[in-house]
Parts: C-alpha cells; structure tokens; sequence
C-alpha cells in the first residue's frame, strides 16, 4: 500500500482515500514531508527512525482497573446504533450491529442488535419462572436456578430479525451496512433443548402447536409448530459463553434457528401447548408479507439464504489501489452456506469467493475474495450466496417481481455497493 | 449420507411418537421443577385464541369502551384511531391494501377478533401492561370493532362471541409459498444482463444518520437548515379553530400555563421552542430553541402541519424527536383557523 515511489506521477493517485489524509498532515509540516514521501507522512515518523511511543517506555494499566472489560478507545466508535425516524418510541424500536467494523463470523454479546416492543426488561432471575401449560399430562413451573441444573447442547446460530432491509425495498436507502444488513446476529447459545422441557411436561397426542410469551411489558407472544419445537430450538441461558444479556432477554430466551427473530421470545416466562396457531398481533399484524395483490402471506418463518458484503461498504472506504480486503456475511435459515459468488460489475460477471470454516448450519458464514486488488475504477460490487438446498440468493428485481414492495419482511435481495474512483462507497440499486 | 439423513429423521419421528403416546410417561428430571397449581396457571394463563379458547369471563360494548379509549388509548392512537406520529393507526384503510401506500388497520387488515383482546390484554396501555380489567378490554375490542364497521354500537362482546366475529379481511391470508423469485436454468457466471443502470442512491437520499459509521459521507444537501416553505398565513377563522384544537386539548391547555402530556399554552405566541417552565422537552425540540426556533403564525403552521419533519428542518435532519405523538393536520384551512383560535384563546 505504502509504496516508496520517487515517479509522482503514481504515487498521487494511488492512494486517493489516504492522499487526503496525508495533504492534511503535509499543510502542517511543510512540503518538505510531502516530498519525503507517504511513509513518513503517515505514521508520524522521525526522518530516519520511528518513535518509540510511552506505551512501550511507561507502565500500562493495572489488572482489575476494568473487572469487565471494554473494547479499546479507538474502538469507541463500534456501537449499535438506530434510527431516529423508524419507530414512535425508543422503547418500542430496534438498533442495529456495526457488522462493517466486525470479521469472523460471531458477534460479541454488547453490540448484538436490540429489539424491544415494550423496552428491555431487568428481570429478577430469582423472581423469574417458566410455566408450560396447556395441553399436557403435567404443568410445569421451573425457577431460572431449576433450569439450570437440567443438561445443556450449545450451538451456533444467528439470529436475524424478518424486517432487515426492511428500508430498502423500494430503492437504496440507507448508506450504510450497518443500517441495511445489521438486523443479523450469531453467537454460541447455550441452553436446554426445548424438547427436553416439552417432554416433562408430557405433550398430549392432539397437541401441533405451542405458543411462547415474553415476561416483558409487551408480552410478546408467537405460535410455533411442534415439529419446529421438538427439532432444534432451545431454552436458552448464556450467549458466547456468559449469562444472556438484559437486552437480549435475561435469565432466558426461546432459540429458535433459522426462523425470524421475532419468534425468539426474550424474557420467557411461558409455553403453551395447544391444538392450533394463537393468530398473536405479531403473526396477523404484523409479521405476515403483504402482496401487490392485497393479499398477504402468513406464517413466513425461515430467513431465507442471503450475504453482504461486509468491507469494502460506505462505512469502510477503500484506502488506496492495489491490495485490499474483500470479506463479507452470508447465511441461510433453510441450512448450511454452499457457496458465496462476488461480481464487481453489477452482476454481469462472477468469482467463486472462499468460505472461511467452521460452515455451520443456520450460522453466519464469512467468505473472502482471496487476491483481490482494486484497480481504482469504479465498480459495482455484489455478492450471491447459495444454500444446500439449491436456494440462490435474488436480486431485487426478481424478489420485486413476485412480492411488490410492500411486503416489509423478508427482504433478502442481492446488495451493490458502488465504489467510486475516490475509493468511497456508496448503497446503490440497479435497475 | 441419505441412510444417515434416514436414521435421523426415524428418529424424530420416534420421538414425536413417543412424545405423543406418552400420555402417562414419568419425568426424566422429577426433581427439578413442580407442577404449577391452578391458582397460578390462572394467573398468568391470559391468551386467547382464534376460536375464542381462553377468552376469560366479562364483557363490554362500543359505548362502554370508547369511554376506556378516550382517557388511556388517544394520546398516542389518535381520538379517533387516526394513529399520531409512528404510533398505530387503528381505524379504517379499507381497500388500500393494493395501493401505493397500504393502511393496515385492524379494519382493513387483522384477520380475528380474538387477537384485538389478547394484545390489548397482555401489551397495552403501552407502559401499563395488564392493568385493564376483562370488562374494559372487552369494550375496548367492541369500540376497535365498531369503529370499523365491523359490529354496531350496541353489540355486546364477551367470551361467547369474540370467537365468532367474522373480520373483513380473513380470507386474504395464506400460508407461506416460499421459496421464490428463484432464476430459471443455469446459474449464470459470465456475461448475465445489459448495461448497469443505476435507478437509486442512498447517499443522495440522504436520510441514513450523520453518526453512521466512521466514514459516513453525509452530502452538503442537508449541512444548512432548509428556509421554512410557509409563507405569510393569510387569517383564519377562530371559531372554527376551537373545534380543530379538539385533537389537541387531550394534551395542551389552552388558556393556562400548566402542563399536562403537552406543555401549557398560555402566551404562547413569541416564546422560543422549548423553553416553556416545568416542561421535559425532547432534547430535538430544546436544540430547536437553542438554534433560534421562536412560536409566531408561520411556524406554528408549520410545525403542526408536519412536526417530526418541521423539527427536522430546523436541526438539518429528515425527522426530529417531539414529544408530540401527533401526525399533523393535512387541511391548510384547518391550520389557519387553528392559528386564529389559538391567537385568541393563548393571549395573556
């Protein structure tokens, strides 16, 4: 990146995104550091030699100074962040990952999105309970503790909410990854299978349905098949090793992989088993894909396969020519990531990328373009990721074809990020 | 492979057969955990299905709910369901679900009855979880219901019908087709489509917050205050002002400096935004004053007219913050004979 030039003539533009940065410092040295060259304009460096900074003359920071610790300063600026305009109160609202500023494939547990419908509730886990009724042999009530003492699986998955991209179904909207992708997380949860539980109970024969309810103000509630409940989702009490956080529905939260977000009730204080779907406000009201037709699709569980890419993306400009990283996400609810393909032309022409292992079913996956050096044009840059069941992922205008744009959820539509000669990147949508 | 994906799914069958025959099985983990008593699966046990399963005893009628609506639900649903700023719209939006603009109201889009009383029940007043007696959400279901020409205003609705009344838009739900929008043949790698053509831009949108990312480039477009669009404001008519503040007497007092959900009134005209006494302002509505936002005719009008988006103007952003759950008056004669009734009614 940092090539010793004495030709001007390529040194200027090959590292526009940089070149301004570097004039920057160069107005307060003097030209003399220009024509020094970018080395020492962009490291702060002595003519011949590099400074030895305090942090490796002094003593640094006692143990303890932090007991839980914290990203670095320069880290600060990775937070989750939300909308203003999207939601009528910030309790009832959704944020979103910096999945721009993240590599490998788990997110750390304080910058895991949040979505509340009546606020994160700070529950008690010694006043907490989990009730299973209806119909079975026996009621239960389990404490948090009770849950605790009863084996345990831990397993991968992400976790994506059905409204992501929600914004970008009639065009580009949002400049950002952040803002158009980053309703997706995947940590290791770790908890009791939910047929363990069910079982205890004892599930009467009749018996196809159950549903989940939050122990927060909004009592979130949500129909779930039996066959889904006794398959892979799991009552679960820790997130990447550590206890659940508040906002990510502490002391439990239903799992649910593969299926929307939304069903993986937080705060959960009880299952019922029943003969039928409950219709909750969230599976009728909302949560259902409205057609052009006027008519509107119900029950729309699985995330279907879908990726971004994640860097380079209008929060990560692409520093300069030559060398750099393509890296980006994909997932499918339906299973495991087969393949991720990136086009630099607007999906006219395609390169296989490498997924990077573990490949885990209904798990983010990261993939690179291994090589990959940006030429300084401008390009349009696209990824499309495929599943084990033969799902490709679409482009919008197919997706717009069959479902209008009024259908909110489930937009899992191919991305393009338009990077333009100044290496910056910008959310565009071909026609 | 296929004789493992075999193996696993006789055994899920296994299971759900066991799990189904096992009317009488004993526990695995006896020890840990109890059988919930009636008394506390009654407690808790509040959904209510489709068919009216779990509806608990009680009823209510429109009459006797709009009383209920008016003190706990209108602040942030509208009087008349009308929805203000992002909060639910309740009523109407028949025959829009075609449209550019789709309106999904209970009305217009909600499938059963019974899912009006059990999200009521369990999720509202919105901070207040709970707190509504069966007899009151079952008014409230009636007046949701009557409002939309669903039931008339004597139609009394308890456990024994709320199952049984047919909504509009129930035979416009079904199950999920997916997958779609899949490509035909082979999956092309080489030369696929025309020209790229370009039909959108985020960045010129404009609307993704300043403090995106690190690098977010926000365009010059929005780095200096838009000029208020509303010219001079042509007098009104105060009386029929009076009746357009309706909409906002549940909030503000007009003649008095005292606050209630919205700050007093009184004086209003000259003071700058958000610095009336006593008053929690957003912190949008006070960095409005703080900027040199002061309440004369114009931008009165223009606030009421659209107050997220007016704020907005003033602080260089899309939407601002105001604690005004209201949406606007879309009549330019409704606004200007607010305005007259206002000048009137806030005189010191």
């Amino acid at each position: 990146m940092r090539k010793k030039s004495s030709n001007s003539d390529i040194n200027v533009p090959e590292n526009e995104g940089l070149d301004r940065r570097s004039f920057l410092r160069a107005g307060l040295a003097g030209s003399t550091a220009l024509a020094a060259g970018g080395l020492a304009g962009a490291s702060g460096a002595k003519a011949a030699g590099l400074d030895i900074p305090i942090w490796s003359q002094q003593l640094g920071i006692d143990v303890d100074a932090l007991p839980y610790g914290k990203p670095s300063v320069y880290e600060s600026g990775v937070v989750r962040r939300s909308v203003d305009w999207l939601t009528a109160t910030r309790e009832s609202s959704i944020n979103f990952t910096p999945l721009y500023a993240l590599d490998g494939f788990v997110t750390p547990n304080g910058i895991c999105f949040e979505r509340h419908h009546g606020g994160a509730a700070e529950v008690d886990p010694a006043q907490h309970h989990l009730m299973i009724n209806g119909m079975v042999d026996r009621p239960l009530l389990f404490s948090v503790e009770d849950l605790l003492r009863l084996p345990r699986v831990s397993r991968f998955f992400f976790l994506e909410c059905a409204a992501n991209g929600g914004m970008e179904w009639r065009n580009a909207q949002l400049n950002g990854v952040q803002y158009t992708h980053g309703m997706v997380h995947c940590v290791q949860y770790t908890g009791v299978p939910l047929k363990l539980l069910l079982e205890e109970a004892g599930v009467k024969p009749k018996a196809d349905w159950i549903m989940v309810e939050g122990g927060d103000s909004a009592g979130m509630n949500r129909s779930i098949p039996m066959a889904k409940a006794l398959d892979d989702c799991i009552v679960a009490l820790f997130m990447n090793g550590e206890r659940l956080r508040v906002e990510q529905g502490y002391p439990v939260r239903l799992v649910v992989p593969g299926f929307e977000g939304n069903m993986w009730v937080k705060w959960l204080r009880r299952i019922e088993v029943g003969d039928g779907a409950w219709q909750a406000r969230e599976e009728t009201s909302k949560y259902t894909d409205l057609m052009p037709d006027g008519r509107a699709r119900r029950f729309t569980w699985e995330m279907d396969c879908k990726s971004v890419i994640t860097n380079p993306c209008p929060e990560n400009p692409i520093p300069g020519k030559g060398a750099n990283v393509l890296t980006g996400l994909a997932w499918s609810g339906r299973g495991t990531v087969t393949r991720v393909d990136v086009s630099m032309d607007g999906g006219r022409n395609w390169l296989e990328a490498r997924l990077e292992g573990p490949v885990m079913p209904k798990c983010l996956t990261r993939f690179y373009l291994d090589g990959w050096e940006w030429d300084g044009s401008e390009v349009y840059l696209q990824s499309r990721a495929m599943d084990d069941t033969g799902y490709v992922q679409p482009q919008m205008v197919e997706l717009q074809k069959v479902r209008g744009v009024n259908s909110i959820y489930h937009n899992n539509a191919i991305q393009t990020w338009h990077v333009l000669k100044s290496g910056e990147v910008e959310n565009v949508r071909l026609g | 492979m296929s004789v493992l994906v075999k193996r696993i799914a006789l055994t899920v069958l296994a299971v759900v057969v066991t799990v189904g025959s096992a009317s009488a099985a004993e526990r695995q983990y006896p020890g840990v955990g109890r059988e919930a008593t009636p008394a506390e699966i009654q407690s808790w046990d509040i959904d209510v299905r489709p068919d009216g399963k779990g509806a608990p005893p009680g009823h209510g009628t429109a009459v006797q709910g709009e009383r209920v609506y008016l003190v706990k639900c209108a602040s942030c649903h509208g009087e008349f369901g009308e929805g203000g700023g992002r909060y639910p719209v309740l009523i109407g939006g028949f025959g829009t679900l075609k449209h550019q603009r789709p309106e999904k109201t209970i009305g217009s889009y909600w499938p059963y009855a019974s899912t009006i009383f059990d999200y009521i029940k369990r999720a509202m007043p919105f901070g207040n979880a709970q707190s509504l007696n069966n007899d009151e959400v079952y008014g409230l279901t009636a007046y949701l219901l009557f409002m939309n020409d669903i039931i008339t205003d004597d139609t009394v609705v308890s456990a024994e019908n709320i199952g049984t009344i047919e909504m509009p838009n129930r035979v416009n739900f079904f199950d999920d087709p997916r997958p779609d929008a899949q490509p035909k043949g082979e999956l092309c790698m080489k030369d696929c489509g025309g020209p790229i053509k370009v039909v959108g831009s985020a960045r010129k949108l404009d609307v993704t917050p300043e403090t995106g990312g690190d690098a977010v480039d926000v365009s010059a477009a929005s780095s200096a205050p838009t000029e208020t669009q509303v010219a001079a404001v042509p007098s009104g008519d105060a009386k029929a002002g009076r009746s357009v503040f309706n909409k906002c007497k549940a909030c503000h007092l007009v003649d008095s400096a005292k606050n209630r959900v919205g700050p007093g009134l009184k004086d209003l005209f000259g003071r700058a935004a958000g610095t009336h006494e006593d008053y929690k302002y957003s912190k949008d509505m006070m960095a409005a004053g703080d900027k040199g936002l002061v309440w004369t005719d114009e931008t009165i009008a223009a606030f009421v007219a659209d107050p997220k988006g007016y704020l907005g103007e003033q602080l260089a952003k899309s939407r601002a913050n105001t604690r005004m759950a209201f949406a606007g008056i879309r009549s330019e004669k409704d606004i200007l004979d607010l305005i007259a009734y206002l000048k009137e009614a806030t005189k010191p």
